[in-house]
């Protein structure tokens, strides 16, 4: 167990930007509510999986709704004790801590706002180890656990537990409540215990933010290897392509951003074109005709100076970005989780092939 | 008639007069004092002994001033601020300034969130807390002379921020200065009420900066004038409105030089490069505005939401010095002689090289004495060159939004040093006057409305959204002085809610027209 306080949340965010994969929304408005909480509350103990009893009840939380209306209406900071009582008259047991559903994007930060305010300690693991952008799409649910009964509020009070028969239905009538409530609202759901968390869980996830946050930060701070280099290392990434944006095809379908982005090579990458497609998180990096990574294996584009990530709203012409890959958790890999997350069910039509493969020279091309 | 534009910058105070036709009559150089006013005393006396005119033929006088920023950065003369939000039972789970920088959260003398504001929808959040903005204004008179109110999607309904402003009004007398968010910032409630706090504390520093430029005036003879103060999007705004809102003047040189270039070249859509002494500014030119940039603007520390020009910055320019490093390669910048290049550069009897120097050897630039950057090594002239030119092009193709190639616009006094032909560049301009292209930018300026609203395209077409969005911004402008028959859509744009059911869409458009 150790202790997250200001400084800690500063490079969990930063990470959470990256592990977001292009998406997830910009922790900014998460981080103010996690500073705000820690310096009302003070610092959250972080707790390993393994130090978790296997009966212990655990509660993922997280926003659902619009990062837009999240920008305005923040939240009232009473929401999570609301969720821990419904919840916990629910089951008619005490709740042991919190823990995140989603490490990547913004709802990486709800959970450390509700450890604090709650004085739960928050278990360092989460159900995607990165951004996806739907409620069923966690490894959680290979483990057969339903997201159910879902606990929901606004800042306002108004509350609902909902009991469906699918994940399917959770996302549909969470949806709508959530726009009759304004359009962002805090939800707890996959309630499990300690032994299915080590069972299903992605393991130490919150510390690997911290980390990534961290790399990105002192990049510049060491001197012993080129920058690129460095950071690379520092995150176990694959350098993927070195490019300028020299494009982006955006439609939009739904609550879902969808489009490609048309990187032109440069440095060692001259005279090489890239393609990397989009609905909110990075689906595929193609180059020059070869797919070398597709989801669930995290695509990254970070700024080639800083290193600071890129989301796919702020895309535009000319920016030069690195993308980079990183290994999705191995439950991702297995037949359940890319039946959940795999490159077809987001429309790429391709076997998933883990990146490190590809990255040898694997078939793969289109 | 005639127009005196002036721009105070870091080195120099810049002013000229134009006619009716627009055209310079008069411009000059002169440097920036400690005591900015009698700079711009020195600058407007010496224009006007230019031009020959007489001082009452100058009916509308132009100021583009740094103030405000300074005073931001360095602490000073900002003034205590009682902060106001409505927005609870939400936002309370971010506390106002929760990630400011310790030194200037004091301007913040006293806070409260109170019930009320509004959902993305206009739907009221919760009913306004009237008795509570009542007892914390009570609590902060005399304390206090300025006040910020922000409230949670103001943006959308602004009547919650009118009300407790009048309460305000009320309880704390007539002359209090009340700031509220709805009229500063844009989307995002933090960085909107960031900027609103910022605005309240600059209050005194607009009196002073205000009445400085109108008493200078005065002094001078030009007591007829209208004036007005650049705003960083490219517009004018009044002296009444410079002191309401004197936040919006943040940015407005590089802007104004930019908007500058645009006049004097007629071109409307480029890439302008102003070239001083030790830095480069890349701006992008769009339908005659400088674009704005989707950064969130940190000043100070503190995190904005509202509108500030795209602009690159490098450390290239007429007196960076040049040298070959160890691995053989020749560098120029980022350091430089400065204002010292009239006795260090080699064209001007010193010792170091500069990139004024090379282009003198080169050919491009007849200054000082051509002799002296004869010894220059032909191949090391070239090479830096080279560099110069690969630092300008690799900026140049980072504001780019497209492949195709664009126009390019040069100004600013180290302009000599770049080379004329760019590549990804169509065409180069190179100007009269470009050497006070701020001043210029600040005196041609129009006046603007901006508009923003969410819209649900399933509940409102969007040709009609759009329609009535470009209607009430053409209306919002000509409230700000512009003659409504030269008001123009100068921006708009809608862009789709992520994550969000429906169709929703954040509508922004921005009008301008010329100043009557």
């Amino acid at each position: 167990m150790r202790k997250i306080g200001l400084n800690e949340v500063e490079d969990i965010a930063l990470g959470a930007s990256l592990l977001g994969a292009g998406g997830g929304g910009d922790p900014y408005y998460g981080k103010l509510m996690a500073i705000g909480a820690i310096k009302e509350c003070g610092p959250v103990d972080l707790v390993d999986p393994e130090e978790v009893p296997d009966d212990a009840i655990l509660l993922p939380i997280a926003m659902m709704g619009a990062p837009t209306v999240l920008c305005e209406k923040g939240t009232g900071g009473n929401e999570y004790q609301v969720i821990y009582e419904m919840v916990s008259q629910y089951l008619g047991k005490p709740i042991y801590a919190v823990m995140p559903m989603e490490a990547g994007g913004v709802n990486s930060m709800l959970p450390i706002a509700a450890a604090a305010r709650l004085g739960l300690p928050m278990v360092d693991c989460d159900g995607m180890g990165r951004a996806f952008p739907e409620l069923q799409m966690v490894t959680f649910t290979i483990g057969g656990v339903k997201a159910t009964p879902m606990a929901l509020t606004d800042e306002k009070g108004n509350s609902a537990i909902f009991n469906t028969i699918t994940n399917k239905w959770t996302e549909e009538l969470a949806r709508a409540v959530t726009m009759s409530c304004g359009g962002s609202v805090t939800v707890g759901l996959y309630v499990m215990t300690g032994a299915v968390m080590k069972a299903f869980g992605v393991k130490n996830i919150v510390t690997r933010s911290e980390m990534l946050g961290r790399a990105i930060r002192c990049v510049k701070d060491q001197d012993s290897l080129p920058p690129e280099e460095a950071f690379l290392r520092s995150c176990e990434g694959y350098r993927l392509f070195r490019g300028k944006i020299v494009d982006v095809l955006r439609e939009t379908n739904g609550a879902f951003n969808l489009g490609r982005i048309l990187l032109e090579g440069i440095g060692g990458c001259r005279g090489q074109t890239a393609e990397v497609s989009f609905q909110n998180e990075n689906l595929a990096a193609v180059v020059n005709g070869e797919i070398k990574a597709t989801v669930p294996d995290l695509i990254c584009l970070v700024d080639t100076e800083t290193f600071t990530p890129v989301t796919t709203e702020a895309l535009k012409y000319g920016k030069r970005v690195l993308v980079v890959g990183l290994k999705c958790c191995e439950m991702w890999r297995s037949e359940r989780g890319l039946e959940l997350v795999g490159p077809r069910y987001f429309g790429v039509d391709t076997d998933y092939i883990p990146l490190e493969e590809r990255a040898k020279g694997g078939n793969g091309y289109v | 008639m005639y127009k005196l534009g002036i721009d105070v910058g870091g080195t120099n105070t810049d002013a000229v007069i134009i006619n009716e036709r627009r055209e310079v009559v008069a411009e000059v150089k002169y440097p920036t004092t400690d005591d900015v006013y009698d700079g711009i005393i020195h600058a407007i006396r010496e224009v006007l002994k230019n031009s020959g005119i007489q001082r009452s033929e100058i009916t509308q006088a132009m100021l583009g001033t740094t103030q405000c920023t300074n005073a931001i950065v360095e602490r000073r003369h900002l003034a205590k601020v009682g902060l106001i939000r409505i927005g609870a039972p939400a936002t309370t789970g971010i506390p106002p300034m929760v990630d400011w920088p310790e030194d200037i959260q004091a301007v913040v003398e006293d806070s409260l969130v109170i019930r009320g504001g509004f959902e993305f929808d206009g739907k009221e959040l919760a009913q306004l807390d009237l008795d509570a903005a009542r007892s914390f204004f009570e609590r902060i008179k005399g304390r206090v002379q300025s006040v910020a109110i922000s409230c949670v999607f103001s943006t959308i309904r602004s009547d919650h921020e009118l009300a407790v402003a009048q309460l305000c009004r009320e309880i704390m007398g007539e002359h209090v200065h009340i700031s509220i968010s709805s009229e500063i910032g844009s989307m995002g409630l933090i960085e909107r009420e960031n900027a609103t706090i910022l605005n309240a504390a600059l209050y005194q520093v607009a009196e002073r900066f205000t009445e400085g430029f109108a008493k200078s005036l005065a002094d001078e003879g030009i007591s007829h004038a209208k004036i007005y103060l650049s705003q960083n999007d490219g517009t004018l705004m009044t002296m009444e409105h410079a002191r309401r809102y004197p936040i919006l003047t943040i940015a407005c040189g590089p802007t104004n030089s930019i908007r500058g270039a645009s006049y004097l070249t007629h071109v409307k859509n480029a890439i302008v490069i102003d070239v001083g002494g030790t830095t480069t500014d890349f701006g992008v030119i769009q339908n005659a505005f400088p674009r704005e940039s989707s950064a969130a603007a940190v000043i100070g520390g503190v995190r904005t939401n509202f509108r500030m020009p795209d602009i690159i910055s490098i450390g290239l320019g007429g007196g960076s010095i040049v040298r070959r490093q160890p691995d053989g390669r020749v560098t120029v910048g980022p350091d430089s002689v400065g204002y010292k290049i009239t006795s260090e550069a080699l064209v001007f009897g010193g010792q170091t090289v500069t990139a004024t120097d090379i282009a003198v050897k080169l050919g491009m630039a007849n200054l000082g004495d051509p002799s002296l950057a004869a010894g220059i090594d032909d191949d090391f002239a070239v090479q830096a060159m080279d560099a110069i030119r690969e630092m300008v092009e690799e900026c140049l193709d980072a504001l780019k939004l497209s492949n195709e190639d664009v126009d390019v616009i040069l100004v600013g006094g180290g302009s000599i040093v770049l080379p004329k032909e760019l590549a990804g560049t169509s065409h180069v301009y190179t100007p009269d006057h470009s050497g006070c292209a701020n001043a210029i930018g600040a005196v041609i300026s129009k006046v603007s409305g901006n508009y923003e609203q969410l819209v649900d395209y399933n509940q409102i077409p969007r040709e009609q959204a759009l329609a009535q969005a470009k209607q009430e911004a053409a209306r919002l402008a000509a409230a700000a002085g512009a003659i409504p028959e030269t008001v123009e859509i100068i921006e708009a744009e809608d862009v789709p809610l992520a994550y969000c059911v429906g169709n929703t869409c954040r509508v922004r458009i921005k009008a301008a027209g010329d100043l009557a």
